[in-house]
This record gives structure tokens, C-alpha cells and sequence, in this order.
């Protein structure tokens, strides 16, 4: 793959950039260059992302039919399973912050590199030798325990390889752990002179927010799979009833990392989101202290809400109430956010291209989503429909309609900056209008057979609710082509697409200050920066 | 090249800025740390809080002999780890490389005493399952911790062994100048498996003792 793109990059007199830096196979292994390492990240995750979706689609496919017709329940809590490992993971939650946060994010502030460019190249290795667990648990034949891993089911009952996905995620947590470190210390000791605090770009404050939940939820999360480990391998009945184990204590260790996590995912698209309205609206995003204090409050916050994953599993009444009180709680930064993105558009000069498109298709879906959530987190509402299509309706508008919303997004505003080549806008339109109608039709209509009672990971149903899965199986397929769609315009414009030039969206960020794609070294002399980001009033 | 001039990384301008930034990455990692054992912590909290009998029951069990002398021995170590620091900043290449080597023989001799000790605690049956000798609720759970907690933490001080070895060596080829940051970011690593144990010794040896 790295050398196709090589092969079709202009030869002559190309201007030094990180892509033609070196064209041998240990260039890219061994390299130290964030941009590479970006590369290679966003080609694993790239490779994840369809495996997963793989595995829905035929999960969406038994769907149709409420008699379970393809699928044993066997492979179906399998393929489920592996769906829920994968996007979690080893798609989302490395999504914007290892590929477009490494490339962009030290670009930004106007640095060479990352902090540590070696562990940042580690970080990706780490993340691969987590990977090669997970695919050997997959091709082992998977494991049927949902991707939540609970006990007893993990430790006592499963079949499967849970010992293998375990170890996959635990190893990739450390990859997480690495890069945020990285990031954080690159935010706080690489800014360029006159680069304050203030002047961040949001996606670099978002960045920011998600590496501190990352280096403070996962070690939690290692620790939870590593006692499921020792319990399910060596014996160690940590959460066995029979021994006075307790299985919730799992679950509060699980979800203390797994709650938080969603704010890993959906925070960078946050950002990106930020970034991409400022420059299509022409003007400063509006509020920007206001949106990085709620960026972190969300991120503090988001760390005390795990309860609430909780509400039937039978904790006191009194954890309940405050838990659903902080959940509560945390919709009013995320509410901050969406209030400023929508004053940010108004009054400014909007151009409806690509980008914009997904960044405006976030703002819609993540407020569904988060409006949703909302509903989960009042108690009554959440024990009616727990573990139900409810909750996958609303979690899948927080992290397909917002965070892989935000990914494409960010791929569409920063591909040409990546690659130098600009994309066919009308097919990158097409795809993100295609993406959002998928959605729409593969996700709506989980709420009502979720509200009407339909359970999740049962592929035999009631026949009253075929009809709501049939239309979303038929959105699954749209959302399918949109996925696919861009794998085609993209590559295409590799070879083909007019060169991008440094600055093709007019765009403020330091990032575009540079050549498309940048050298090696992102700029030709140490820059100093002397206004505030966004700053498109003059422009 | 000086001394100072090979020790420098891209994307460093100065020594002095890249210190700052492996210790600042040195303590963020110590922190996630912190929550990594925080998991164990708390289900021992949780347990503890439960079957506080069992607990008692159990601790009574641990060889504090055993415990104590490790407890000797590690922050003695910890002891020579600091010295090993402040040498390598006062130029003392003889005095780091003898306390490199102490440090990392403390940390073996650790890892020593804690094989007799699991060797007699095998011996004497404390081994989670279906023949565990004590019937107590919460007895065993005590004892899963046990071991828990303690081959985490031998895992950490195994690290930190391979890692005190790794800078002997580099400084014996001479690879490593003295004014190289690692000194100090190894050794804040080692200070925190260092206190992690300290941390242990009343949880798993001086509880069952207190009465």
C-alpha cells in the first residue's frame, strides 16, 4: 500500500517532503517521523475498520429474517463480539488521535516532532503486537462474551479465545498510554515561541483533553482484563461469587475506563469538528474559552459517570442517583459545545464542501446522540429500555455519527495537506451526503424497536420488529457503499488529483503554512506565532 | 562530540529541555501506574471491606520474615538508586557504576527472597482453589491478592532490574554519558516500585498482626 502511493507521486523535481524522504520498506518501519507513523497507523486502522464492519454486516444480514436463518447463536454472539473488540479498540479509539493528532497535531504548535519520536514509532509497534492477539483470537474462533467482557461469563462459562482478546487489548492499551504521554508532553514542552496556551487550535486542545483520559482510564482498563486473566487462566477466583468474589466489582473497574473512553473517541472529533467550521464558516470559532474549558471539563467529568452503565446490575439506589445526576451533569459542556458551533455558522460566509459536510453531520447526529443520552441517564427511563436497540441507537450516533463523522471530516479537510493531491469534491459530497442517509436509515429506526422493546445481541426476535430491521439492514448496505466509496475517489486522487498547493481551504492553521505534503522537517524555519488561532475575519 | 552533544535527541534544542521532558514523561507515566495498581487496590478495599475475618484470617498467614527482609532489602536499594543520581550528576562515573550495581543485586536479592517465599507458601497450600486450607470467606481472596499484587509488582521490579542492568552496561561501554536524562528516569521508575511494596507490606503482611 506504502508503495503505491509512492509509485504514483510525481518524480520530477519534487520538493523534499516526508514522502519521498526514503522509499525503502525500512524507511517507513523504522522511521521516527510523526507523519509516517500517522501513515502507518491510519493504514492498520484503515484495515481494522472494514474487518469490523465485515463482521456487522453479516450481523445485520441474519437480521432480516427473525427466525435466525444464516447464524448459529453461536457465531452470531461471535461475530458481534469481534464487531465490538475491533471498533472499539482497534479502530476507534486510536482513530483521530494515533493517524490525524500525530500527523497534524505537533504541525500545529509548530514543532519539528512529537516529544519522543521513538516511542512514538514504539507506540505503533506495541499497537501491531496487540493486534497479531486479536487476530489470532479471531481466527481461533473468537470469542462470544460481547466486547464488554463481563464475569462470570469471561472467566467461568465462555468458550473461545477470551484469554487472547484480552491480552490483544491490554497490550494495545499500552500503545494508547505511549502516545498520550507523547502528546502531552509535546503540547506542553514543543510549542513554537508565541504559541500560549490560549492560542492552541481546538483540535490540539481536544487532542490534549483525550491523551489525559487515555493515560488515566487505561491502566485501569489493563488491570480489569489482566484479573480476568489471572482468573480465567491461573485460577484466581478474583470475581467468583462462589468464593465471595464479586462480579460488579468488574464491571465498576470496566466501566471506569470504558466510560471514558467514549470521550477518547469522541473528543479529537470534537476538534477536528472546530477546525473544519471555523475555516468553512470564515470565522473564529465562537466562544473559544468557553469550548476549551468545556473540552476538559467533559474530559474530567466523563470520569465520574461510569455508574450509570450500571443502573439494573443491582448497585444501591443512592449510587444511581448520583450517578445519574453526573450524567446529567456532563451534557451541559457537550451542550455548550454544540450551542457554540451553532453560533459559529451564523452570520458567517458557508461553503458547503466535503468536510463540512461530515463536520455539519456530526453537530446533527451528536446531538441526537447526546439528547438520547440524556434519556439513559434518568433512572426509570434507562431500566425500561436496558439492553436494548435504545441504547445501540444512542451509542452508535455518539460514536459512528459523531466520532467516524469526525474522522472522515478530518480525512477530507486534511488529505490534501497528507497526500498534496485534492479529491474530486462532487464524489466526496456524494459520499458524505451517501454516509449520513445510511445512517440515518441503518440507526433511526433502532430506536423505536428498542423503545417498543427489542433486545440487544439476540438474533432471534419477535416478528413485530422485522420490519424496523429490515429498513435498518437496508441502511447498513447504504452506509456500506459510503464507506467503500471514499477507499476509491481517495486512491484515485493519489495518482490523479490536481496538487493541493500549500493552502488549498484558506485555512489559518500553522499546518498550512508549510508545503502539501510537508518536509520532513514540517517547516523551513522555526516559526513564531503572534495572533490567535481562527483568525479568518481577515481573510 | 561532548558529552552533552550525544546525549541530545531530536526534536531537542537543549539538554536542559530534554531532561524536563523525560522527567515530565517519567511522572506521567508514574501516575498511570498509580491507577494500574489503583484496580488492585481497590478490589483488595472492596474485599477487605466485605470479609473483614477473612481477611484477618488470612494475613495471619503471610511470613512476615519473609515480607520484612524484602522490605530491608528494596529500599535499600532505593537508597543506592539516589546515590547512583546524585553521583551521575556530580560526575562520579566510579560511584554511579558501583551503585548501578548494588541496585540492581538489591532487586535480585528481592526477587530471591520472594522465591523462597512463594516456594513455602506453595508448600504450605496457600494457593487459591479447590484444596485451599482455609475456609473462612474471604480467606482465599485474601490470598488471590496475594499473589496478585506481589507478581505485578515482581514483574515492575524485574523491569527495573533489566533496565538498571541496561544503563550499567551502556555506561561500562562508555554509550551513556553521566549528564544523560535516563539516570534519573530509571531511577524515578525504581523509586515507585520501591514504594509500591511499602505500600504492600502492611496490606498483605502487618494486618493480620495489628491484634
Amino acid at each position: 500500500m506504502t508503495d503505491a502511493i509512492l509509485d504514483r507521486l510525481p518524480q520530477a523535481k519534487q520538493p523534499q517532503t516526508y514522502l519521498n524522504e526514503g522509499y525503502t520498506l525500512s524507511s517507513w518501519l523504522l522511521t521516527t517521523d510523526h507523519k509516517r507513523v500517522a501513515i502507518l497507523y491510519a493504514l492498520s486502522i484503515t484495515f481494522f475498520f472494514f474487518i469490523g464492519g465485515a463482521a456487522i454486516s453479516l450481523v445485520r444480514l441474519e437480521l432480516i429474517s427473525p427466525n435466525g436463518m444464516m447464524l448459529t447463536d453461536e457465531q452470531y454472539n461471535r461475530l458481534f463480539t469481534l464487531h465490538g473488540i475491533i471498533m472499539v479498540w482497534f479502530f476507534l479509539v486510536p482513530s483521530i488521535p494515533t493517524t490525524f493528532g500525530n500527523f497534524l497535531m505537533p504541525m500545529m504548535i509548530g514543532a519539528k516532532d512529537v516529544a519522543f519520536p521513538r516511542l512514538n514509532i514504539m507506540s505503533w509497534y506495541i499497537f501491531v503486537i496487540g493486534a497479531l492477539f486479536t487476530i489470532y483470537a479471531l481466527i481461533a474462533g473468537g470469542v462470544d462474551t460481547g466486547w464488554t467482557f463481563y464475569t462470570p461469563l469471561s472467566t467461568l462459562y465462555a468458550n473461545g479465545s477470551v484469554i487472547a482478546a484480552a491480552a490483544g487489548v491490554f497490550v494495545a492499551g499500552f500503545s494508547s498510554i505511549a502516545t498520550g504521554i507523547n502528546f502531552i508532553a509535546t503540547v506542553h514542552l514543543q510549542r513554537a515561541p508565541g504559541m500560549h496556551w490560549k492560542r492552541l487550535p481546538l483540535f490540539v486542545w481536544s487532542i490534549y483533553a483525550t491523551s489525559i483520559v487515555m493515560i488515566l482510564a487505561t491502566p485501569v482498563l489493563a488491570m480489569s482484563l489482566l484479573m480476568i486473566v489471572a482468573e480465567r487462566w491461573l485460577g484466581m477466583p478474583i470475581f467468583n461469587p462462589a468464593n465471595g468474589g464479586d462480579p460488579l466489582l468488574f464491571q465498576h473497574l470496566f466501566w471506569f475506563y470504558s466510560h471514558p473512553a467514549v470521550y477518547i473517541m469522541v473528543l479529537p472529533a470534537m476538534g477536528v469538528v472546530s477546525e473544519v467550521l471555523a475555516c468553512f464558516a470564515r470565522k473564529a470559532v465562537f466562544g473559544y474559552t468557553a469550548m476549551v474549558i468545556s473540552l476538559m471539563s467533559i474530559a474530567v467529568v466523563g470520569f465520574l459517570v461510569w455508574g450509570h452503565h450500571m443502573f439494573v446490575s443491582g448497585q444501591s439506589q443512592f449510587a444511581n442517583l448520583v450517578f445519574s445526576f453526573l450524567s446529567f451533569i456532563v451534557a451541559v459542556p457537550s451542550a455548550i459545545k454544540v450551542f457554540n458551533w451553532t453560533a459559529t455558522l451564523y452570520g458567517g460566509r458557508i461553503t458547503l464542501k466535503a468536510p463540512m459536510l461530515y463536520a455539519m453531520s456530526f453537530i446533527g447526529l451528536f446531538t441526537i446522540g447526546g439528547l438520547t443520552g440524556l434519556f439513559l441517564a434518568s433512572v426509570p427511563i434507562d431500566i425500561h429500555v436496558t439492553d436494548t436497540y435504545f441504547v445501540v441507537a444512542h451509542f452508535h450516533f455518539i460514536m459512528v455519527g459523531g466520532a467516524v463523522s469526525g474522522f472522515f471530516a478530518a480525512l477530507h479537510f486534511w488529505w490534501p495537506k497528507i497526500t498534496g493531491r485534492m479529491y474530486p469534491d462532487n464524489w466526496a459530497r456524494i459520499g458524505a451526503m451517501t454516509t449520513f442517509l445510511g445512517f440515518i436509515v441503518t440507526f433511526m429506526p433502532q430506536f423505536f424497536m428498542g423503545y417498543a422493546g427489542m433486545p440487544r445481541r439476540y438474533h432471534v426476535y419477535p416478528e413485530q420488529f422485522q420490519a424496523y430491521n429490515v429498513v435498518s439492514s437496508v441502511g447498513a448496505v447504504i452506509l456500506a457503499v459510503a464507506y467503500l466509496l471514499p477507499l476509491f475517489y481517495l486512491t484515485w486522487s493519489l495518482r490523479y488529483g490536481k496538487p493541493a498547493g500549500r493552502n488549498p481551504w484558506d485555512a489559518t492553521g500553522l499546518e498550512w503554512q508549510t508545503t502539501s505534503p510537508p518536509p520532513k522537517e514540517n517547516f523551513d524555519r522555526q516559526l513564531v506565532v503572534s495572533a490567535a488561532p481562527y483568525d479568518y475575519e481577515n481573510t | 562530540m561532548s558529552e552533552t552533544a550525544r546525549v541530545i535527541n531530536e526534536p531537542w534544542p537543549s539538554l536542559p529541555r530534554q531532561r524536563e521532558a523525560v522527567t515530565f514523561a517519567v511522572w506521567l507515566f508514574l501516575a498511570t501506574e498509580v491507577l494500574f495498581f489503583g484496580g488492585l487496590f481497590l478490589g483488595y478495599t472492596v474485599y477487605r471491606w466485605l470479609y473483614p475475618e477473612g481477611f484477618l484470617i488470612g494475613a495471619q498467614e503471610t511470613d512476615i520474615v519473609y515480607g520484612v527482609s524484602n522490605t530491608a532489602i528494596i529500599m535499600t536499594s532505593s537508597l543506592t538508586m539516589a546515590v547512583a543520581v546524585r553521583a551521575a550528576e556530580q560526575d562520579m562515573r566510579r560511584m554511579v557504576f558501583r551503585c548501578l550495581i548494588a541496585t540492581a543485586l538489591f532487586g535480585l536479592a528481592f526477587l530471591v527472597v520472594k522465591g523462597f517465599e512463594y516456594y513455602d507458601d506453595i508448600i504450605r497450600g496457600f494457593v487459591p482453589g479447590p484444596h485451599f486450607p482455609l475456609h473462612q470467606t474471604g480467606a482465599e481472596l485474601f490470598w488471590t491478592f496475594y499473589w496478585v499484587m506481589t507478581a505485578v509488582h515482581a514483574i515492575h521490579l524485574t523491569i527495573g532490574i533489566g533496565m538498571v542492568a541496561t544503563l550499567t552496561v551502556l555506561l561500562h561501554r562508555r554509550k551513556l554519558p553521566l549528564v544523560s536524562p535516563a539516570y534519573e528516569g530509571v531511577a524515578l521508575y525504581w523509586h515507585l516500585v520501591d514504594i509500591i511494596w511499602v505500600v504492600l507490606l502492611p496490606l498483605l503482611y502487618l494486618i493480620g498482626r495489628a491484634s
